[in-house]
């Protein structure tokens, strides 16, 4: 698998962190409560086909990534910056 | 028909002509008293215990594809009871021991071998843990032994001792560990729960799960809607897809584990071998084929095969630690997907539905759980209420922090596994 991240370009999946489903951009207040933080932490759709998620370019330039990919076929429709993409949520 | 050596005898000179299928392929019935989604090793190791052991109802398993085509069959066949937290080492030292009288409950050679598992230290630190986890097993009633350098070499002489970033320190040695040949455990429950009258039915995907004011119905399949009073889930590998027709979301992320074999070899191996720094372990298979694997591919997949990076690591590791591997030629690869938990530990129990259960989250730990997964979870559904060796795997483990069971102490979130 080849990741193409936007700052360096298309680069081998070893240079990257994969920290799990892209849900860590919406982090819950601090008083939403325990169901609220239980489905932030814990529960996932964990589709099979497209999903998005959060990897850190971390032998490149350290950006922090939000790809949609194909967990089936490991296809990738899409790299954004992950700063951009929280910035777009507001 | 029961397996013995007179039948073995009889065939072999009668052409083998008289062996019957192990187990019938009838059409769903419009309506059954328990249902079990999966025919993985758990779902049949359910089936058989509810129909051995707990309930006299009518009882079908309904699986996707055929019987031994999962992970069932797409693993490294280990079987141990070296769990260190109360909770996994209770429920792992119960599986143990029905893996020790499987093969006479279920009159099947499933070819399990206590060939017993070296886990190698590297460290002072490593062998303080390594002692302390031996104490546990040992209170828990289970086998271990400390081994030190020259213990290890007398057993294991052909490793690297002198690698200069991980000499060997010593093994902690658990005899009574092994291998068991993984179809066979498959076929021998398939056979063990259809002789006591459970309707196995392959090719037959649930589509959807039938609720009706928070109590379950029944399902809906590709071969049509089947009633039924009580519902188990237990299909690792999909537990997210089948809870989602329950409309759950379950503390699941799926990825990929890879394995490896060789061609068939003369014996070399005859144990199994851990090497926790290195993420490798191996085996030989009765085959002759060196059987070794490594850690997952970390990140979330349900491609059924691997990934070329983590093949090298665990090629790279098997150098390492066992230089004569080189000479070998790698016959294939495959991959198994693994639900991952939060903690590393398993799901039994209940959901928020009347008369569903799931069962899910086995980890890369799955295989040596058959026995147990199966005995507590038809404890469950049949009496409804938890398995004592069982009832430290709740779902609101993760919502409460009650209970977590971190066996690696890495934290208990997704990533960390």
């Amino acid at each position: 698998m080849r990741i193409k991240c936007p700052l360096c370009g298309e680069r081998d999946r070893r240079e990257f962190y994969y920290k799990g489903a892209a849900i860590d951009l919406a982090r819950p207040a601090p008083d939403a409560g325990d169901v609220a933080w239980d489905d932030y932490i814990h529960n996932r759709e964990n589709p099979a086909g497209r999903t998005k998620d959060l990897w850190q370019h971390e032998m490149g330039c350290s950006a922090w990534l939000v790809v949609e990919r194909n967990t089936v076929t490991h296809e990738i429709y899409g790299v954004e910056l992950a700063e951009n993409v929280k910035r777009g949520m507001k | 028909m029961r397996f013995s050596a007179w039948q073995v005898l009889k065939e072999g000179l009668t052409g083998n002509k008289g062996w019957k299928p192990h187990w019938r392929s009838p059409e769903p019935q419009s309506e059954y008293d328990i249902i079990i989604i999966g025919g993985g090793g758990h779902g049949l190791s359910t089936a058989y215990h509810l129909a051995a052991k707990y309930t006299d109802k009518r009882i079908a398993v309904l699986e996707k594809g055929y019987i031994g085509g999962g992970n069932v069959g797409r693993n490294t066949t280990i079987v141990r009871a070296n769990y260190f937290l109360k909770g996994n080492s209770e429920f792992y030292s119960h599986s143990l021991k029905l893996w020790e009288r499987m093969e006479k409950d279920l009159n099947y050679n499933a070819m399990h071998s206590q060939r017993g598992i070296l886990n190698l230290f590297h460290s002072d630190g490593q062998r303080d843990a390594a002692a302390r986890r031996g104490n546990m097993m040992v209170n828990q009633g289970d086998d271990a032994i400390l081994l030190d350098r020259e213990g290890v070499r007398d057993i294991l002489p052909y490793l690297d001792y002198d690698n200069i970033r991980f000499p060997v320190y010593g093994a902690l040695y658990h005899k009574r560990g092994g291998t068991a040949r993984h179809d066979a455990v498959a076929w021998g429950y398939a056979r063990g729960a259809d002789q006591r009258g459970v309707d196995i039915i392959q090719n037959c995907e649930v589509t959807g799960i039938d609720i009706e004011n928070g109590v379950v119905k029944g399902v809906q399949t590709s071969k049509g809607p089947i009633k039924a009073k009580k519902v188990g889930m237990v299909v690792a590998g999909r537990s997210s897809q089948v809870a989602a027709m329950a409309g759950m979301q379950v503390p699941i992320e799926s990825t990929v584990l890879q394995a490896f074999v060789t061609e068939g070899l003369k014996p070399v191996l005859d144990n199994v071998v851990t090497f926790g720094m290195g993420h490798f372990y191996i085996s030989q298979s009765d085959k002759g084929g060196l059987v070794f694997g490594g850690d997952i591919d970390m990140y979330a997949s349900y491609a059924q095969r691997g990934n070329l990076p983590t093949t090298e690591h665990v090629i790279d590791a098997a150098m390492t630690l066992m230089p004569m591997i080189g000479k070998a030629k790698l016959l294939r690869s495959w991959g198994g997907i693994m639900d991952m938990s939060p903690d590393g530990s398993p799901v039994i129990d209940k959901t928020h539905v009347e008369g569903l259960y799931l069962n899910c989250g086995w980890n890369y730990g799955g295989f040596k759980a058959v026995p147990a997964s199966g005995d507590c979870f038809a404890h469950l559904i049949a009496k409804d209420e938890p398995h004592p060796v069982a009832e430290k795997f709740r779902l609101d483990r993760f919502r409460t922090g009650h209970g977590i069971m971190d066996e690696e102490g890495t934290g208990s979130q997704h990533n960390t596994h």
